[in-house]
């Protein structure tokens, strides 16, 4: 009866092994194993139609020193990223505060901010780029209708960037749903407080709310940024890069390597270079956190 | 407060204030409103652009409703046959339900193992789940096209569906734990007394009690799936096999070079769009609360 006994004690590991294998072979085929051989690609030369050759750090050393795109795919995707996420939390943070008040119809309203989110993908890019039509598009209707005699966006070096910016605040409303979600779990007991001490309403916002949902704004910070050095399919479908490569992203860039060209180490070596610049980012982020996010619960030394 | 208000009387003072509030309440309903037009005119633009004739789009400033009202433009642009809307529209069904349905089973059945039972490696392995959330997906891009094509799996569905059933992503998986480490532990304790084995418990006893995990998971797969751009760019090549979003690609260069047929590419863009409206509306609340477990308890 040995055996059995060490069965016994054996089978809840194995039932939570069992259940838990689809995951761990996905992990291993579709992510682990697939790390490792990107790794290796960026050292070799891969045309896919011939195996790979060895080129040791050669992929990287054109990347800076050659590669004439890859340094401007940087910077517009740094730059997308500065604008577009900064734009996204302030955005979003205000409609959340004004759709956290008692108002009429707050249902709707909120429907109606944040029903543009739930859209996404090719559609929107196309819908988008007949808005940003520079003759008879919806853009330079309204401008002007104030007045403003619109410029020709997405075929201007200058406005292809913001155009797309300006699209991506369409769908802040994802933000703002998580905003509103933070703003509802702040104690209400502490404006009671803070009133009671004689605050006002300004003092109130900076040194109660503020405080008190800057982990969501951390968390919106992280996701928006981490979206926004990946944003490929508007640059794809409304400008492919242009005009003059002013919406090359880094993500086209690859994009165009892997598949176009089908050089799959350079490719390859692009991505760790993406995923390097995500982390430094994040972390960055993360390490700066300290100084701007409040914890509840934590007591900090001064 | 100000000195002026001792000469003025307690009524002149309640007065104020309550101008005030007025003030700010219809300000605050005004920028509601501009803000709700801008965030609402871009759909009418697309309706009222669908719905016209070739002729009429290309009119400043625009014409809000169509005159005449074409409908005949979503039946083109589902029959013309430079993109085989047809054909696009069964393959992304097929797609996107197979893909969900394994994303769903998978990711519940490890989200179980990582809530319910307890085994060697558990909490380590959970951390792993956690770490490949950061990962972003272009650092397995290359190699992963790469295993599909030694599979012979380029140009069928199989890229785009097989994978989700290994785990369904760490987005899922940890939706479903959070969900189920909330469902009460004496539930199993007392299906284990009544007999009952693990898969029993997972499908007849937690997978039941777990509908609203369920459902925003289906809502987020959903739209992942039905939206996908990346994947089905790189894995289909022949129109036969083509979904929505890459024949919306297709149709952007019908009717010649640089001449875009923009109310048929509307139409086209709004039929794509439409099943997600239509679930937003029927299920709205499972949509907040999907992004509110991932940003809030995350």
């Amino acid at each position: 009866m040995h055996k059995g006994k060490l069965w016994r004690r054996i089978r809840p590991h194995a039932a939570g092994w069992l259940c838990a294998s689809p995951w761990i072979l996905g992990f291993l085929v579709f992510t682990l194993g697939p790390m490792i051989w990107s790794i290796y690609y960026s050292l070799t030369e891969y045309p896919l139609i011939r195996p790979p050759v060895w080129v040791g750090l050669d992929n990287y050393r054109f990347m800076l020193q050659e590669d004439k795109f890859f340094f401007n795919s940087l910077r517009v995707t740094t730059l997308y990223a500065i604008v577009a996420v900064p734009l996204h939390l302030v955005m979003g943070f205000l409609m959340a505060l004004m759709l956290n008040q008692k108002i009429r119809y707050i249902a709707l309203w909120r429907t109606v901010y944040f029903l543009p989110s739930v859209v996404s993908g090719v559609a929107v890019a196309l819908l988008w780029q007949w808005i940003f039509n520079s003759d008879f598009g919806l853009a330079n209707w309204l401008l002007g209708l104030v007045g403003i005699d619109g410029p020709s966006w997405l075929l201007s070096p200058t406005w292809a960037l913001p155009a797309l910016i300006i699209m991506s605040l369409w769908g802040v409303g994802g933000s703002m749903v998580i905003f509103i979600a933070g703003l509802q779990g702040v104690p209400q007991a502490l404006y009671e407080a803070a009133e009671i001490d004689g605050s006002n309403a300004v003092q109130r916002f900076w040194h109660v709310t503020v405080p008190m949902v800057s982990p969501v704004i951390l968390f919106n910070l992280i996701i928006g940024l981490i979206a926004a050095l990946q944003t490929f399919t508007q640059a794809f479908i409304m400008t492919a890069g242009g005009p003059k490569q002013s919406t090359h992203f880094f993500m086209l860039h690859l994009y165009n390597n892997a598949f176009q060209w089908l050089k799959m180490g350079y490719a390859s070596a692009l991505a760790w270079v993406l995923f390097a610049y995500i982390l430094i980012a994040t972390l960055f982020v993360i390490r700066s956190s300290s100084l701007w996010v409040f914890y509840e619960g934590e007591i900090k030394g001064r | 407060m100000a000195t002026g208000v001792g000469t003025a009387t307690r009524h002149q003072v309640d007065f104020r204030i309550r101008a005030g509030r007025l003030l700010a309440r219809t300000s605050l309903y005004m920028v509601l409103s501009l803000g709700a037009f801008l965030f609402l005119v871009p759909f009418v633009w697309m309706v009222s652009t669908a719905l016209k004739e070739a002729g009429d789009v290309m009119k400043f400033p625009p014409e809000w409703i169509p005159q005449p009202v074409l409908w005949g433009n979503f039946v083109e642009a589902f029959t013309q046959d430079y993109a085989p809307f047809g054909i696009f529209f069964k393959n992304t069904i097929v797609i996107t339900a197979t893909a969900v349905f394994g994303q769903l089973l998978s990711a519940s059945l490890v989200g179980f193992s990582f809530a319910r039972l307890r085994w060697w490696g558990r909490d380590y392995l959970f951390l792993v789940v956690l770490a490949t959330m950061m990962l972003p997906y272009q650092v397995t891009l290359v190699p992963v096209f790469v295993l599909m094509k030694v599979l012979g799996w380029i140009d069928s569905f199989l890229p785009l569906i097989v994978p989700f059933y290994l785990g369904g992503g760490a987005f899922y998986i940890f939706l479903f734990r959070q969900f189920m480490m909330t469902i009460p532990l004496e539930l199993d304790d007392a299906a284990r007394i009544d007999g009952c084995g693990t898969l029993w418990l997972y499908a007849r006893i937690i997978l039941p009690l777990s509908g609203p995990a369920l459902a925003t998971a289906a809502i987020f797969s959903f739209l992942a799936h039905w939206n996908d751009f990346i994947g089905p760019l790189i894995y289909l090549n022949s129109v036969s096999n083509y979904t929505l979003s890459l024949g919306l690609r297709i149709l952007q260069g019908y009717g010649g070079y640089g001449i875009q047929r923009w109310n048929l590419l509307m139409a086209a863009s709004l039929f794509v769009m439409l099943p997600v409206l239509l679930l937003f509306f029927f299920a709205q609340k499972y949509f907040i609360q999907g992004i509110v477990t991932y940003g809030v308890k995350g």
